[in-house]
């Protein structure tokens, strides 16, 4: 992936100078060898901080709602669809983007290099297309991108994006049927007692810190309910039910619209895998609707929707 | 002062006997991750580690403290009365803390325990705790305390400082309270010069170890004005996605905000953490908010720290160098630039 760099910015440069856009969206390097920054590059001089690599895990179509510039953005499979999303949701017009897309391979998760480092400190990364090589003090291992991506690219079915004006490489194989739900199914097989006591036991050291929520591009609410002071629905403490409610909700509201780009996961500072959450709502949406989000900008998402053919004779 | 030992094989009957008189706290992994946790029982505490991912300072200022009770029925003999919230302070170790962390409570202590105010609740765990330090033999590339009056054996804010010297631990006494927990403890066998000498090379050898720096010389004398209108805000600012996860993780963030929450007829007065990455720190009644954009929430957080600290409490910066923020900050806003940023203006 890392030969996009290159290309991405021979593209930011040229439409920056044509002004076909005013500001592109995109990543740069990290201070650390596993992070990269987002970023907002408004002169073609200096397109060249743009950078692409396997750790550009946040979704940069969190950067577009209300902007009113042209904008150039980056966009792997599940930023594109994200795009999309925001598109039908009103929240950016599609003549204002010019998508640069960037056919994936998966992102690489930091935090399985670092568990497999117990301890021992990357200080340098070399990465190939299938390979990456991490150094430190005393050691170095190169190790299989495949074996280290995130859950969700594990799973993806849309690592090309859906939308875009331009490409940097040709296309990738999409994957060939995996059954992404598995780790669903043997929560759904659960009884209601051990269901509730996976989730509040996977959210018990939740410190209310809201990454997850913040990097997700679907929570573009001007005020999360959470943060609504008057009336305040939901409390401020650390107190189980409160946080409980928060992951519910916020889950349900991504209903129809979650693309599992993983940004929640990868942004959470205590390791909590909070996709378990929407994960079940995807597949759900997926088997009643027949939908999966963002894949078009003609259709709204379907919790979203009514048709006065609905299956469902109370809704009719 | 004085320089005792203690042979990591008997660490264990060490924290048993800590455990007679104290409560202690000693890093735990739980979930691949280390943190604070009462030491019960059964449970390895794990000194493999260079920062605990959550500071120890909810230890001192929990992230949710009941602060009051009232109860609300009008027929009550107590009803509409504020009462402070029975608790106990028992007397407490936490063991293993870092320098680092040990001199960030330093940096709180400043705003919770000062002629203006006293906070009953910080002041009282601080009387009842003894800081049982570890020096760090192996600092991580994105610790900096040796540029903020810290280093990895830094003795400020600690009753006792370990170093780790392979089988063996040197526990240096620096205070009263640490002569009081190791004669408890029957920590008796005092250090020879030979071993005194290998804990002053591995302080002198951790300090080189430190090999990221900020500069701060000239925060001081810079204006608010200059540093409040630098063009480089908007740059900083752009990629934060204004979580909690640096205030949150931060050991010396220390802002709160204080809820009723109340069932049926009776209520609790409960201090949470707050952030000022939240828009709702500083929503006011009214509605109006003076920080709406995240630029400025990002400005606030790093002038608080890098110069209003320093300018109202002549103390130095908020900051310890721990690196928590740098590591976990998930889209990457290090302090450090921005420590260069500020200080190079």
């Amino acid at each position: 992936m890392i030969e996009y760099v290159d290309k991405i910015r021979e593209i930011a440069k040229k439409i920056l100078e044509e002004k076909t856009v005013d500001v592109i969206i995109g990543f740069k390097k990290g201070t650390l060898p596993l992070m990269t920054e987002p970023t907002l590059i408004n002169d073609a001089e200096k397109t060249d901080q743009l950078y692409w690599s396997s750790f550009c895990n946040m979704n940069l179509a969190n950067y577009l709602p209300k902007r009113k510039e042209k904008i150039g953005i980056i966009a792997k499979g599940c930023d594109s669809r994200n795009i999309a999303v925001h598109i039908v949701e009103n929240q950016i017009k599609r003549e204002q983007l010019y998508i640069i897309g960037v056919p994936c391979k998966g992102m690489v998760d930091r935090r399985k290099i670092i568990s497999f480092l117990d301890g021992k400190e990357v200080k340098e990364i070399i990465e190939s297309d299938a390979d990456i090589t991490v150094k430190g003090k005393g050691f170095e291992h190169t190790l299989k991108k495949d074996d280290y991506l995130q859950d969700n690219c594990r799973t993806c079915m849309h690592r090309n994006p859906v939308i875009y004006d331009t490409m940097v490489g040709d296309l990738v194989e999409e994957r060939k049927d995996p059954d992404p739900y598995d780790d669903v199914k043997e929560i759904e097989e659960m009884g209601s007692e051990e269901r509730w006591g996976f989730f509040s036991n996977l959210v018990k050291d939740c410190i209310r810190c809201y990454a997850c929520r913040n990097a997700c591009p679907l929570c573009y609410c001007p005020t999360c309910f959470v943060d609504e002071s008057d009336p305040q629905w939901v409390g401020k403490s650390i107190d189980h039910t409160d946080t409980m409610t928060f992951h519910i909700l916020r889950a349900y509201h991504c209903a129809g619209r979650c693309t599992d780009c993983g940004a929640c996961q990868q942004a959470c500072p205590i390791d909590i895998n909070v996709r378990y959450f929407t994960r079940k709502l995807n597949k759900d949406v997926l088997a009643l609707f027949n939908s999966e989000a963002g894949l078009s900008i003609e259709e709204r998402p379907p919790l979203d929707t009514y048709r006065p053919d609905d299956y469902d004779k109370f809704i009719r | 002062m004085s320089d005792k030992i203690i042979q990591k094989q008997d660490l264990p009957d060490f924290l048993k006997s800590l455990k007679k008189t104290y409560e202690v706290f000693a890093p735990i992994k739980e979930n691949g991750f280390h943190r604070f946790k009462p030491l019960k029982g059964e449970e390895n505490i794990d000194l493999n580690f260079t920062n605990t991912r959550l500071s120890p300072k909810s230890l001192l200022f929990p992230q949710s403290e009941r602060m009051f009770e009232f109860n609300l029925d009008e027929k009550s003999a107590d009803a509409n009365i504020v009462k402070e919230a029975p608790k106990d302070y028992p007397p407490a170790v936490i063991f293993g803390i870092r320098p680092c962390d040990a001199k960030a409570l330093r940096v709180m202590n400043v705003n919770f325990d000062n002629p203006e105010f006293r906070d009953p609740w910080w002041v009282r765990r601080m009387e009842s705790m003894t800081f049982v330090g570890l020096g760090c033999n192996e600092p991580s590339s994105t610790c900096f305390c040796t540029s903020v009056g810290s280093g990895p054996f830094n003795e400020e804010g600690l009753d006792v400082l370990l170093f780790d010297l392979g089988e063996r631990f040197l526990a240096r006494t620096l205070t009263d309270k640490g002569e009081k927990l190791l004669d408890e403890a029957g920590v008796k066998k005092d250090a020879d010069s030979a071993i005194k000498k290998k804990a002053d090379a591995l302080k002198e050898e951790s300090e080189k170890k430190i090999s990221s720096k900020v500069p701060t010389d000239k925060l001081k004398e810079k204006k608010v004005n200059d540093l409040f209108n630098a063009p480089f805000w908007d740059d900083v600012a752009f990629a934060c996605i204004n979580c909690g996860t640096c205030t949150f993780l931060c050991p010396t963030c220390w802002c709160f905000d204080i809820q009723d929450e109340i069932t049926k007829k009776q209520g609790d007065r409960i201090r949470n953490w707050d952030s000022c990455m939240f828009p709702l720190f500083t929503l006011h009644a009214s509605g109006h908010n003076p920080r709406p954009e995240k630029v400025q929430r990002v400005r606030q957080r790093f002038m608080h720290k890098l110069k209003y600290y320093g300018d109202k409490y002549n103390n130095g910066v908020a900051c310890v160098g721990c690196g928590r923020c740098v590591k976990y900050c998930p889209v990457n806003i290090d302090i450090r630039e921005v420590f260069k940023l500020m200080n190079d203006l």
